[in-house]
Parts: C-alpha cells; structure tokens; sequence
C-alpha cells in the first residue's frame, strides 16, 4: 500500500516540476520579449524614421518605411557641412582617449604601488573631479581658450575631456594595476629591467584588458559629451552633435537626415563596443568599473 | 665574494621591523633564515637585496658599501614565496629574460636557458607560457631564471612553502647542489626547523626582528644561546619550564624535585629550563628524573606516534609520544622528563652551562 502510494507520489512529482519549469521559461522568455521591445523601441523608430522621407515622418503614422529612401544618408556622406562634424568628433575623441590613457597609466601606477603623503585623498579628489557637471567648467574653459588662442581647435576640446576621462582612466587602470602583484615589479628589477622597459614589456600586457576598458569609456564619454565641444567649437571643430542641434532651416526641421545623423551616431560606440566586449566583462569581474 | 650586514636595522615610522643587526655571510655558503612568520625573514631578505633601504647601517658586498646601489646594479636572484613568472612571456623568455638584459650573445642564451631548463627538468615546457604549468613547474621556472643569471647573491625566500610534500622533498635536496656549484651566497628562508636542519650550512634564527643567533646549524639547533632561538629552532617549540633553585630541592609549580647532580653546582635563585617534546614520556625513564602533574589537553594522533598536548600550571606543553594514546581531553597524567635532558636558562632566557645535547653530528 505505502509502496504504490509512494510510486504515484514519484511519478506526480516530477510531471509536476517539468510543468512549473515550463511556465517558469515561458513567463521568463515573455517577460525578456517585452524588456527588449522597449529597449529596442527608441532605437528602432530612429532607424525607421531615417529611412523614410520628410512627407512619409509628417504625413502619418506607419510601422515601417512604405517608400524607404537612402537619400537621407547620401546628404550626410555627401554635405562637408555634415561629415565634417562625424571628422571633427572622431578626431577630438580619439586624441583624448590617448592622452587620457596616457596620462592616466604612470598615475595609476603610482597610487597602485606607492603610499605618499595624502594618496587616499588626492584618489579620491581625483574622482570627485568625476562627479562635477561640466557645465561648471564650460565658462572658464572659454574664456581660457580664447585668451590662448586654442578656441575652435580640436585639441581643445580634447583637453577640455581630459578633466573627466583622466580622474575614470586613472580609477579603471588602478583596480586593474593592483591586481598584479608587486613582486613582479620587484623580480623585473632583480633581473636587470629599466623601468620603462619594464613597463613596456612586462607591465603593459599584464594590464591589457584594463587599458582597452580604460580607453572605451574614455572614447565612449568623450562622444556623448555636448556641452563642452559645443562651447569650445564654432566651425573648424565643430562636432557631429552641434551640427545636429542646428539644423533647423527656413523649411523647419529636416526629420529625416536628423534621425540619419542620428543613426551614424551611434555606429562608432557600438562598434567601439563590440570590439573591447570581452575586455569589459573581464574589467566587470575583476571588480573595478 | 661576502655579503656583510653592519648595523643594518629598518624601520617604518615607529615600528621597528629589523633591530640594528650584523652579518657576515661568505662565498659559497648556504645560510638559512629560519623564524616563524612576521619575524622579519623577508624583510631582511630584501635589504640585502637592494629592494628596500635600511634607516640604518651599511650593506656591503666584497667590502664595498653598496647601500645605496640600485636592485638592478646588484647582481642578486631572487625567488618568492608565490610562483612569480612573467605571464605574457613563454617559459624559454622568462628564462632567457636576465641574460636579455645583459647584451649576451644569441648562442650563449641559448645554450644557458637549456642547461638550466635541463637541471630543472622544463625542456618539454620551454615554449609554454608560465600559468599554463603546475605550481611545481612555475616555481622550477622562477629557480632556473636565478639560476641562469649566475648572480653573486641568490636569495630564495620560502621557495617552497606552496608546493606539496613530494616536490617540495625533491626540490630541496637539490636546490643546494644547484646552487652550490655557482660559488654564490646563498640565502633560504624558511618557517620549518626541519628544513633548515636538512639543507645544513648555517643557519640564523630570527625572532621578532632581530638575529637571535647565527652559526653552523647543527649547532644552532642543538646548544641555542637562549630560551627564544631554542623554541624558535623546534618543532614542535621546545617546551619551556620555569623553576627555582633552593638548596638541593627544584621547585617548579606545584611540584618539587632533589638537584640533579649537573646542576649542583648553580646559586640558589630562579631559573628557566627548557626541553624537547620527544624527551617527555609517560613511564619513569632510568636516570635522574623529574615528574609533573598535568592536564591534558588533546591528543593529536599521527599514524604511529601521538602529539599530546598538556597544561603545567598554566604553561602549555607538547610531549611526543610513539604509539598511539588517546587520552581524553580533561584526564590528569604523570609525565616524565630525564633530567639529563634539561637546557638551562637564566631568568632572563641567557644559557648556562653546555647543552644536554652531544656536538659530534
């Protein structure tokens, strides 16, 4: 009697858990679909918006592109006054991605492997920088700037970056300094290595994955950033979003090559992204960023 | 070639890591630091190695002060605890890597990096990268990069500490031998009296940052100058005995005992006496002897013998017993000691009179 109870009862149990695992997957799996839909959302009425033309934006509402057109994109690649500022951007970003990197690694090195007086505040002055609107220093920026001279130039703008991307570039490659330990150092110098040559060799590739996640954020905080490129800049380095925060002409806004901008916009942080994926998760785990 | 220490001492801020210390130690020699961790081991390690400045004294090397000399400029080796490779470097380049940095011709690194790939057994390894072996292997790498460089000073600090039993045997009959042939000084540290007895050579024992004793090991281990480097230099640490002479009766704890015959001849007065958990035993031995009354704390049984752990009125003992006893925890026991097994100190920890122990080794 126990015995045919207890073989129903192992026969019910599991149907019953393959059940509940079912309903479990299929409500995880709707609740992921709806995540995703409206993460995706913004994204994909862009898109959809860049490839129709200005009658289709205004005229109505639709899904898709019923009259889908590249014309919007070709006045992009085509227009100076447009590309340039794709130029102008990359230029300024990629200059301060290397100078913050560079600046930022001997100073990592330095709060990683050596106490001096005041190192925990000066560290976290540094990251204090961080926490600053930079509107605060848009105004000093300017006028200093153009009291030296370097007003409109893309070093400028670069510079001007320089005073958020450093502090996080000094923060990121620290956590990652720390992890390798000291007696590396120390066995390099027993061997006979001067430091640079240590650095270069030894050091560097040891660090690899946090310098790439060093110089992403750098690059990715660099191209969003507005405020300070726009104030700095008024044609020669004019970056890609001013230009598109003027482009309202005599015949109002030109929808459909904004949400074109907007969409080139975002190709460089997604391709910045894809390829330093595996160096962010990396810089996840080892518990800096 | 001599590595001396004069009134070399370190300190950071107020706490004194190493007490003003004197050393000499000659040409291919082998000179073992033992103490237990937190003694200072590393930390005089590193000032003969130029790593760290001392705040006092000098370091000199084949008579010339080299105090101030720059790690690089040394000509030491060194070899860490943890398995310290390069990681982006291939075993051969990590190898090869010190003789790099020396300007020497393509065909003698070569040639250098396979003997002493040979002698550490890595040949199959050479073009693996380091994390890629057994900590064996790392550790064997991190030997033959010192090796290879034919540096004056080599400087092994606990070498093989994270190895397993096994290898750490091997390695430590033949890291001697090795290093032996070189002609270098030769420096091991080590937290395992066993060890330094089985390496030999001299050994220095440390205790809370300061050189209790320096001298032939054997020596060391059997007459130790005072009760510190005594159960610095035992396993398990020596036990140690406070008494009172009076007249002909030894007074210690709650029990007293006649004067053995070799002690006759001391003043009245207190004293500390300090002896080996193998001499303590449960049956009355033949000579002279002494009996305690203690407490048992835990028996730790080892296969064939027995670790029994005791309270003597409030000091701890270990005894060393063959076979296996489990007493309780809590049982009261008699335990015995020859009296012939006795090193005398003074109140103060200072020796008297010759060790218990014979010096022909």
């Amino acid at each position: 009697m126990t015995d045919i109870l207890a073989s129903s009862a192992a026969t019910a149990v599991p149907a019953r858990a393959a059940r509940a695992r079912s309903e479990r997957s299929w409500g995880s799996a709707v609740v992921m679909t709806l995540y995703l839909l409206f993460l995706l959302l913004p994204i994909y009425w862009l898109v959809n918006m860049s490839l129709k033309t200005n009658n289709e934006i205004l005229g109505g509402f639709s899904l898709w592109p019923v009259d889908p057109t590249l014309a919007n994109y070709a006045t992009i690649l085509t227009d100076p006054s447009w590309y340039m500022g794709y130029v102008n951007s990359l230029i300024y970003v990629v200059l301060n991605t290397v100078i913050s990197v560079a600046v930022a690694l001997p100073a990592a090195y330095a709060f990683s492997r050596y106490s001096f007086l005041g190192d925990k505040h000066l560290f976290f002055w540094l990251l204090t920088n961080r926490m600053a609107p930079p509107a605060v220093f848009a105004l000093p920026f300017f006028q200093l700037y153009s009291a030296v001279g370097l007003f409109d130039t893309h070093i400028a703008v670069a510079l001007a970056h320089c005073l958020f991307n450093v502090p996080l570039a000094v923060w990121i490659l620290e956590g990652f300094m720390r992890g390798v330990p000291r007696e590396i150092d120390e066995t390099a110098w027993i061997d006979g290595y001067s430091f640079p040559r240590f650095f270069l060799r030894i050091f560097l590739p040891l660090i690899a994955s946090g310098v790439g996640v060093a110089a992403f954020f750098c690059f990715m905080f660099s191209w969003v950033e507005l405020l300070l490129s726009r104030t700095l800049t008024s044609v020669n380095a004019k970056p890609i979003a001013s230009t598109m925060t003027r482009t309202v002409s005599a015949s109002g806004l030109d929808w459909g090559v904004l949400a074109a901008a907007g969409v080139l916009t975002i190709i460089p942080g997604a391709l910045v992204i894809w390829f330093v994926r595996n160096y962010i998760a990396k810089g996840f785990a080892l518990g800096r960023v | 070639m001599t590595l001396e220490l004069q009134g070399v001492a370190k300190a950071v801020g107020a706490r004194v890591h190493i007490h003003p210390t004197n050393l000499v130690l000659r040409k291919g020699s082998l000179n073992v630091l033992l103490g237990p961790t937190l003694s200072g081991k590393t930390t005089l390690m590193r000032l003969m190695a130029g790593l760290d400045q001392p705040t006092a004294g000098r370091v000199l090397w084949e008579g010339r002060d080299v105090t101030g000399v720059r790690v690089q400029d040394r000509g030491v080796a060194m070899v860490y605890q943890q398995f310290i490779n390069y990681p982006s470097m291939t075993v051969f380049d990590n190898i090869a890597s010190p003789l790099r940095l020396q300007g020497l011709p393509r065909a003698d690194i070569e040639s250098r990096v396979r003997r002493a790939a040979d002698l550490m057994r890595l040949t199959p390894y050479l073009s693996r990268k380091p994390l890629e072996l057994s900590g064996g292997q790392q550790q064997r790498t991190a030997l033959a990069r010192a090796l290879v460089k034919e540096a004056g000073l080599v400087l092994l600090d606990e070498p093989l500490a994270n190895l397993d039993y096994k290898l750490r045997e091997e390695l430590r009959a033949e890291i001697p031998r090795l290093f032996e042939e070189s002609g270098a000084v030769f420096v091991y540290a080590t937290t395992e009296p066993e060890e330094a007895l089985l390496l030999g050579g001299h050994t220095a024992t440390l205790w809370e940052g300061r050189v209790t004793q320096f001298g032939p090991t054997a020596e060391v281990y059997r007459a130790p100058v005072d009760a510190v480097t005594a159960r610095v230099f035992s396993n398990p640490p020596m036990n140690i005995l406070d008494l009172r002479k009076d007249g002909d009766r030894l007074l210690f704890g709650a029990g007293e005992a006649a004067v053995p015959a070799r002690l006759g001849t001391l003043p009245d007065g207190p004293y500390r006496a300090g002896f080996r958990a193998h001499h303590l035993g449960l049956d009355r031995p033949a000579g002279e002897a002494l009996a305690f009354q203690a407490t048992v704390l835990g028996a730790e049984i080892t296969g064939s013998e027995t670790f029994l752990h005791l309270d003597h009125t409030g000091a701890r003992w270990v005894g060393l017993l063959p076979g296996v006893r489990p007493l309780a925890p809590g049982t009261p026991v008699a335990v015995w000691l020859d009296a012939a097994h006795l090193h005398l100190f003074d109140a103060g920890g200072r020796r008297i009179g010759p060790s218990p122990e014979p010096m022909a080794a």
